[in-house]
């Protein structure tokens, strides 16, 4: 136990010497937040709405009035001729047009069926489905307020509710697996280094001819930096709170919990690729591909599991980040309990345990 | 009964055969020096003792404790100096020695005292605030060797403690060797210059990963068969090539001058007569006797 002290003490010296590490160690986690935040918004903004409004009436101008006060729609610009609606699509003038008929407001008192008219460019999927849904949101609303209490609408009214995520903002579903891949490259790529470290400059061999154990190696230089990676994971989670106004609805403890037996696993692969590794930039690389990849492109951070090939359905099941992704997303956004999470968490503790016994296996005390 | 005994030692890379069926003992009380060039195999055998490397076939020995079963009984008498710079260059003097005392698990005032000690041999006291990268090469090696003496070790095992150290630094620390020598410590050495086998008790001239010789500095001396001239010239590298053309004599540099063997069977005026050849008059040739690396040369050459 007193030698486990020694080697961490000597570790977080290490760390504290080595201003540029530690720098990147710390601002890292925050330049990514910043960057996923900004390039990779999947909200979507500035939706061109080009309106013909034919009913010209009170009602129509304020329906008009509530897509433009949404903010997800705005004005195409005042040069463009929107008089042919196909014409308009095709120039980009506009990304969706509405078309009021005559006789809308009647319709509303009268409680007549009515239809508006809704065309929308369909190119860009992702925004086509967002206009969709906004407007769907929009119109409901506005019926609701103009209708009398009671009153129902002739015809079909579109009825949508998202739960977790009310204003679907994607922050609230990146930040979560931000944490996890930033988790992740920290830990495996630090430990991986600092073992690196010592083969290269021959420290190791000093080591080794010491009476220390692997097992204490290992835990006096992996200690540190699980503190470390707590301490870029909270930083994270501050600035998702804090900055991008992400909800924080569940249990601290229970992500803490998780969060460092995660770290663990992360800690393990960085101690079995240092096992395999003789200097520090290879073991670098090799973190970087076992590490950053998976937890980025195959935990479902970025591409849903469902949608992906088989094979790599069946790899998913092998990367530590896609079990503590829903954990942390499961706790962050919807406040789920053990109760819910228990899969996952069986998953996670499964892995990092044979992650674990296999880089104390291999964590020899041998130089070559 | 020795401290280290190493017997029938194998090693391979590969296809390459470091260490060919090695046998040597150092005993309690000398300082046992193991001398060759670079790829001699020298380290390969420093590891297998420190138990660094699995080796092929051999068994050592270390106080009676065999490495290859009971190696954690050796570690807290074995004290280990790695041929590279083998310390944290981002630490200081102090902490480096606070390390190493933490994992042989010295208690605090054991490491008071025993740091007293330490810096008043290796003189770095005045130091001891200073990052290990930041040292000179002799004091890093003090250093070193500071590190693997933390814990009284009673076997010494130094991988060319003074190579590409200056020529002072080299002597003192060769002082401290002697000095410790003085505790009953078993010190083994490796070293690549030949001049440090006189300040050994015994010596090992290893080849190619086989032991050539082995004895006392005067008795290594007297393995030398045959005569050494000393030539007054400079050893240009024309001058070398035309030597090295002429049949039955072996030459070397020898700092500013050339020392040359004759074979046993040359007589002394065909050897004049070759020598002037090569414009090497007979004035200027004198014989000397022969020191170790003349002796190491021949060796190899046989």
């Amino acid at each position: 136990m007193n030698k486990i002290k020694f080697i961490a003490i000597k570790e977080v010296r290490h760390i504290l010497r080595d201003s540029r590490s530690l720098t990147i160690a710390i601002l890292m986690p925050i330049l990514m937040t910043l960057l996923y935040g900004y390039a990779i918004n999947l909200d979507v903004k500035n939706i061109k709405l080009a309106v013909l409004d034919f009913d010209k009436t009170r009602e129509s101008r304020e329906l008009t009035q509530k897509f433009y006060n949404s903010g997800y729609f705005a004005r195409p610009s005042a040069s463009s001729d929107i008089s042919d609606p196909e014409r308009t699509l095709k120039s980009g003038d506009a990304n969706i047009i509405l078309t009021i008929r005559p006789g809308f407001a009647s319709a509303l008192t009268d409680l007549r069926s009515y239809e508006l008219g809704l065309l929308i460019d369909g190119a860009d999927a992702n925004t086509a489905a967002a206009s969709f849904s906004y407007s769907g949101i929009i119109i409901g609303q506005f019926l609701e307020s103009k209708l009398p209490p009671g009153a129902e609408m002739p015809g079909v009214v579109i009825s949508q509710q998202v739960l977790y995520n009310p204003d679907m903002k994607s922050s609230h579903f990146f930040v979560p697996g931000l944490i996890a891949s930033i988790l992740m490259m920290i830990s495996a790529l630090m430990t991986s280094v600092t073992i690196a470290r010592e083969k290269e400059t021959g420290t190791m061999e000093q080591l080794l001819t010491s009476p220390v154990t692997p097992v204490q190696v290992i835990i006096g230089k992996v200690l540190p930096y699980i503190g470390l990676a707590l301490l870029d994971g909270i930083l994270v989670i501050l600035f998702a709170v804090f900055h991008y106004g992400v909800p924080f609805v569940g249990s601290m403890w229970l992500l803490l919990f998780f969060g460092i037996i995660y770290i663990i696993a992360a800690l393990s692969i960085g101690i079995f690729i240092s096992t395999l590794v003789r200097t520090q930039q290879v073991a670098m690389m090799a973190a970087q591909i076992t590490t950053m990849l998976p937890s980025v492109m195959l935990s479902g951070f970025i591409f849903e599991i469902k949608n992906m090939p088989q094979v790599l359905q069946y790899i998913t099941y092998i990367v530590p980040a896609k079990y503590f992704l829903l954990i942390i997303r499961g706790i962050m956004l919807k406040g789920s309990s053990l109760h819910v999470l228990w899969t996952q968490a069986i998953f996670l503790v499964a892995l990092t345990l044979i992650l674990l016994s296999i880089a104390v296996k291999k964590f020899e005390l041998k130089i070559g | 009964m020795s401290s280290v005994e190493v017997a029938h030692l194998n090693k391979t890379y590969g296809s390459l055969r470091a260490v060919k069926d090695f046998n040597f003992s150092a005993r309690e009380g000398e300082i046992l020096a193991l001398v060759g060039p670079d790829g001699a195999g020298k380290t390969s055998i420093f590891r297998a003792i420190c138990g660094l490397i699995e080796y092929d076939s051999g068994e050592i020995r270390i106080a009676g404790y065999d490495t290859s079963r009971e190696f954690e009984k050796i570690k807290p008498l074995l004290g280990y100096m790695p041929q590279t710079f083998s310390l944290y260059p981002d630490l200081s003097v102090e902490e480096n020695l606070y390390f190493y005392a933490g994992i042989f698990g010295l208690k605090r005032h054991q490491f008071n005292e025993k740091k007293k000690l330490l810096y008043q041999f290796s003189g770095l006291e005045p130091f001891h605030n200073r990052r290990a990268a930041a040292l000179s090469g002799g004091m890093k090696q003090k250093l070193a060797l500071s590190c693997a003496l933390i814990h009284d070790p009673s076997v010494l095992m130094l991988d060319e403690p003074t190579t590409g150290v200056d020529p002072l630094s080299r002597r003192q620390f060769w002082d401290i060797l002697k000095h410790l020598k003085k505790d009953g410590s078993t010190i083994v050495v490796s070293t690549p210059y030949m001049d440090e086998v006189a300040l050994s008790d015994r010596a090992i001239l290893v080849h190619q990963g086989t032991k050539l010789a082995e004895g006392t500095p005067d008795e290594l001396i007297r393995l030398f068969s045959g005569r050494v001239y000393l030539a007054k010239v400079q050893p240009t590298t024309e001058r070398m090539e035309k030597l090295e053309k002429i049949q039955g004599i072996i030459s070397r540099r020898f700092g500013s001058s050339i020392h040359i063997y004759p074979r046993l069977d040359m007589t002394k005026d065909d050897f004049y007569g070759q020598l002037e050849l090569a414009g090497i008059g007979p004035d200027i040739i004198e014989p000397v006797s022969p020191d170790l690396e003349d002796i190491f040369i021949q060796l190899m050459g046989d």
